[in-house]
């Protein structure tokens, strides 16, 4: 009994510890974003919200974020549909030809970010010009094999015999993929999405070696940016990013609650 | 005379505002084949668990061989359980499964190499010793549960529904496997369940809860043929269970018809349930009979014909060997010895939700 | 006809995998063995062997290991609490400990030159306390703690997965047997977790190694990672696209050891962890 107390004790400490080493630096952003101190955002110069109000003139920034969201929705897009699509082509083949898909799959994931981004340019500079389109298709790569990876277990799982019930049932064999077998999928596609769209938003190593000049992600925005002192903007930014993830966690975990207790 | 070797006392269990267990007592001799039965929710398995230590009850004691263990941990205690769903250790061998507890107990490596050895035999596995858990059977999976709990020499075995996950062939054959086991261990087995034709077959006294509540405890024969109240006898097989009346000694009202019996001392028309078991029906001619009905449907069930009859505005449930075909009269009679009569529950709380 | 119609689907994804995975890494091969005038050479592969470039490959290799090693250390005991925690109630305190990983990487980062610069967090808050400065800004030590910070949630993630997946029963099973709490988690729940140890430590390995953005960021130029080198060879004023394909396929090839070598080790490992 008493060993179980001071476990549940040290267990709580540990936990606190954890939860102020991740967000400790997320704190660090959102004082700077409210730091008077135009340059050194280290050294607290008194309250100001002006870094809000320049965020919404910043023509910079709000192309960036516009890129930035436009090349994670895509991207995003093609990927869950490609990947979604060969997870029902590989239900009907041999293991090996599987096996051979997603080993191709895993090369993109397990390679090196920075060997992917060199691969890629080496291969648009020789044929086209690099544009917002290779950046495109460059996050794609770069994050497809997240749906495949997170639709394949489902697809694997799939209750073959609904799926040949609708066939029997005369369904043809979009009708079936449609009505029984992607709603099965979605799951595990909603999850793939989310992933994709994240390690989207995340990246910058394949961004940095694909991207046009002129345009810029977050990534690649502050990455050239940061040297001459962030701009107060970008911290603002950052902590309504913050703030807006932080309520839809909480909206969420609020509706999965309600929905628990109507449940039981 | 057999020995007391667990003794529950008082003991309270509830998980939020749900009352589990309701201040049971229960107490459990050695070498006995002991069987908890009852519907999922009645607080069988929680009584296990409280024994084996995985549960902590609200109030009450649990005695262990004289014992107080109640704050025990389950490492502490010298009992082992046998899980629902095996509980193998996915990663090891069989025989590093079987030799689990015996290195806890730092026993010498002769030693246990014997004991794999003796357990695996009677398990009926011999030579498993170096296979995985997940290249094995439901039921050989289930035998090695048993092999890991008992090379650890405990004077009780849990069983947790142990034969829940297999088919009804292989649960038959465990059924004897065992009994069989029991008898040449010579340990306790509690055995909770919620199947009664396997609580009939293997035990030597049934606990039969329901709702948090002990509501018979006996040998089978006791609980199949004198049902304590209208919840056992439903639950232990099928029965035709009546509102009736006790006119007085040996003498019942029964659908308004009056049937002699055996029973006394129930009083003075006391309203009383009675408890006729199907196979005690005799269906004869309508002349012969007590009561006279019509048979409404007529079931070919293999060792018997299952038929409904409708007599006295009640459906009758009849097991006989012979069919009398849908739409002819007969008459309905009983052994007076056959008649189980019941006092009515007293509480809400007891009389619950029947099976099916 | 009816798996005819499935496999079709697979084509446009096998097609993007082969256009624009498996053809650029071909032309990395095609790049790193040939020289500018296209001749045949080995010189960009042999060049990681010249110190300039086998210096930064070694301290890339030990620093992720010690990002690793961080990461491990915190994330396995986190993810052992959070096992106990969540299963009683839902997985809102388990997203709590992977929220940052919705902040952008190099928001991240920044956030850390904010707390290790020299006038910093860090040094404001020892000052307070009456304690000398520590100057970390430009550091092994910061880009490790930068990188550490990025990646820990991939670590935190596959581990309590793989944690949540051990049956209760397996475990009470064990403490049935008579197993104490070292015990079980000895014999019991480290070894069931190694598949999730595993992929956690793939997914911070392999970026940590190959970072070049955070030793720039916080290592301020005095940290020169493999990820640097074969930047700078693309992107300086001595760009040389041969030899940075030549280094990035030593920086795969080095990868592809460590994995082989880890999961050997893996495999000893396992076999000698049960008494």
């Amino acid at each position: 009994m008493v060993k179980k107390k001071i476990r549940g004790v040290f267990s709580r400490c540990y936990l606190g510890l954890i939860l102020i080493i991740l967000y400790l630096p997320i704190l660090m952003l959102i004082i700077a974003s409210v730091n008077a101190s135009p340059r050194n955002k280290a050294i607290w110069q008194g309250f100001s919200l002006q870094g809000y109000v320049d965020l919404f003139e910043n023509e910079t920034i709000r192309q960036a974020l516009i890129t930035t969201l436009l090349l994670a929705a895509g991207a995003g897009l093609i990927a869950t549909v490609l990947g979604t699509m060969v997870c029902i082509g590989m239900m009907g083949m041999r293991k090996r030809t599987r096996a051979a898909i997603m080993g191709v799959t895993n090369i993109p994931l397990l390679n090196a970010d920075i060997v992917t981004g060199i691969a890629l340019m080496l291969l648009f500079s020789r044929f086209v010009e690099l544009s917002f389109w290779t950046m495109l298709v460059a996050h794609v790569t770069l994050i497809i094999p997240y749906v495949t990876l997170s639709v394949q277990p489902k697809a694997a799982q799939l209750n073959m015999s609904a799926y040949e019930a609708a066939i029997d049932l005369g369904a043809t064999f979009p009708y079936a993929v449609w009505k029984v077998v992607l709603p099965e999928l979605m799951p595990g596609i909603l999850t793939g999405f989310l992933l994709a769209f994240t390690m989207s938003l995340d990246d910058f190593s394949v961004t940095y070696f694909t991207k046009a000049p002129g345009i810029h992600t977050m990534s690649t925005m502050i990455n050239a940016e940061y040297r001459r002192g962030i701009q107060t903007e970008i911290y603002a930014l950052s902590t309504l990013v913050f703030l807006i993830v932080l309520l839809a966690l909480f909206l969420m975990n609020r509706r999965s609650r309600t929905a628990q207790r109507e449940g039981e | 005379m057999a020995k007391k070797l667990i003794d529950l006392i008082d003991i309270s269990k509830s998980y939020g505002n749900k009352l589990i267990l309701d201040d049971m007592n229960l107490y459990m001799n050695e070498n006995r084949f002991l069987t908890l039965l009852g519907p999922s929710g009645c607080g069988k398995t929680t009584t296990l668990r409280i024994i084996g230590g995985f549960e902590t009850p609200d109030t009450g004691r649990v005695i262990f061989d004289g014992k107080d263990i109640t704050q025990l941990p389950p490492n502490e205690r010298q009992l082992n359980t046998v899980f629902q769903k095996y509980a193998l250790f996915p990663h090891m061998t069989i025989e590093e499964n079987i030799a689990f507890g015996l290195k806890i107990k730092k026993k010498s490596r002769a030693y246990i190499k014997d004991k794999i050895k003796y357990a695996l035999k009677l398990v009926n596995l011999d030579g498993y010793e170096k296979r995985m858990p997940d290249s094995l059977s439901g039921g050989q999976q289930q035998r090695i549960a048993i092999a890991r709990a008992i090379v650890n020499e405990p004077k009780v075995l849990l069983l947790d529904e142990p034969l829940g996950a297999l088919d009804l062939k292989l649960r038959q054959d465990m059924q004897y496997e065992l009994i069989r086991l029991k008898n040449e261990l010579g340990i306790t087995f509690i055995y909770v369940t919620h199947d009664q034709e396997e609580a009939l077959t293997m035990s030597d006294t049934i606990v039969v809860m329901n709702q948090g509540y002990i509501q018979q405890i006996g040998t089978p024969e006791d609980i199949y043929n004198e049902p304590q109240n209208a919840f056992v006898a439903d639950f232990i097989g099928e029965s035709n269970i009546i509102d009736s009346v006790m006119l007085e000694d040996k003498l019942v009202e029964i659908l308004g018809t009056r049937f002699p019996c055996v029973d006394v001392g129930f009083g003075r028309n006391q309203p009383v349930d009675v408890v006729i078991r199907p196979e005690d029906i005799v269906l004869t001619e309508p002349s012969d009979g007590i009561l006279q009905g019509r048979v409404l449907s007529g079931i070919f069930k293999g060792v018997h014909y299952e038929m409904e009859v409708e007599a006295n505005g009640f459906v009758w449930l009849v097991h006989s060997t012979v069919l009398k075909e849908p739409g002819t009269q007969v008459g309905i009679w009983v052994d007076p010895f056959n008649i189980q009569i019941m006092n009515k529950p007293e509480s809400e709380d007891e009389e619950v939700e029947v099976r099916e | 006809m009816r798996k005819l119609g499935a496999r079709i689907l697979a084509g446009p994804y096998m097609i993007w995998m082969l256009v624009f995975t498996i053809i650029p890494l071909l032309l990395i091969l095609y790049n790193a063995f040939t020289n500018t005038g296209g001749q045949f050479t080995l010189g960009n592969v042999a060049a990681i062997a010249d110190p300039v470039n086998a210096g930064p490959l070694w301290l890339s290799l030990k620093m992720s290991v010690a990002v690793t090693g961080i990461c491990l250390i915190l994330a396995f005991p986190l993810a052992l609490i959070l096992r106990q925690i969540s299963s009683d109630k839902n997985s809102f305190i388990v997203m709590i400990f992977i929220l940052p990983m919705w902040m952008n990487f190099m928001l991240r980062t920044l956030a850390w030159r904010l707390i290790l610069l020299n006038n910093g967090f860090l040094n404001q808050a020892l000052n307070i306390m009456d304690m000398d400065p520590i100057y970390l800004m430009n550091t092994k030590t910061a880009v490790i703690l930068g990188t550490a910070y990025d990646y820990f949630p991939f670590m935190v993630l596959p581990i309590y997965n793989a944690l949540v997946k051990i049956d209760r029963d397996v475990i009470q099973a064990a403490q049935d047997l008579g197993a104490g709490d070292w015990v079980i988690l000895g014999r019991i729940i480290l070894p069931l977790s190694i598949p999730g140890i595993v992929s956690g430590i793939t997914m911070v390995l392999v970026p940590s190694m190959s970072e070049f953005v955070i030793a720039s960021m916080l290592g301020g130029g005095k940290v020169y990672m493999i990820g640097n080198v074969i930047e700078q060879a693309f992107n300086s004023g001595y760009a040389d696209t041969h030899l940075g394909c030549g280094l990035s396929l030593s920086l795969m090839g080095l990868i592809i050891i460590s994995m082989i070598a880890y999961y050997f080790f893996d495999r000893g490992g396992e076999g000698s962890a049960l008494w």
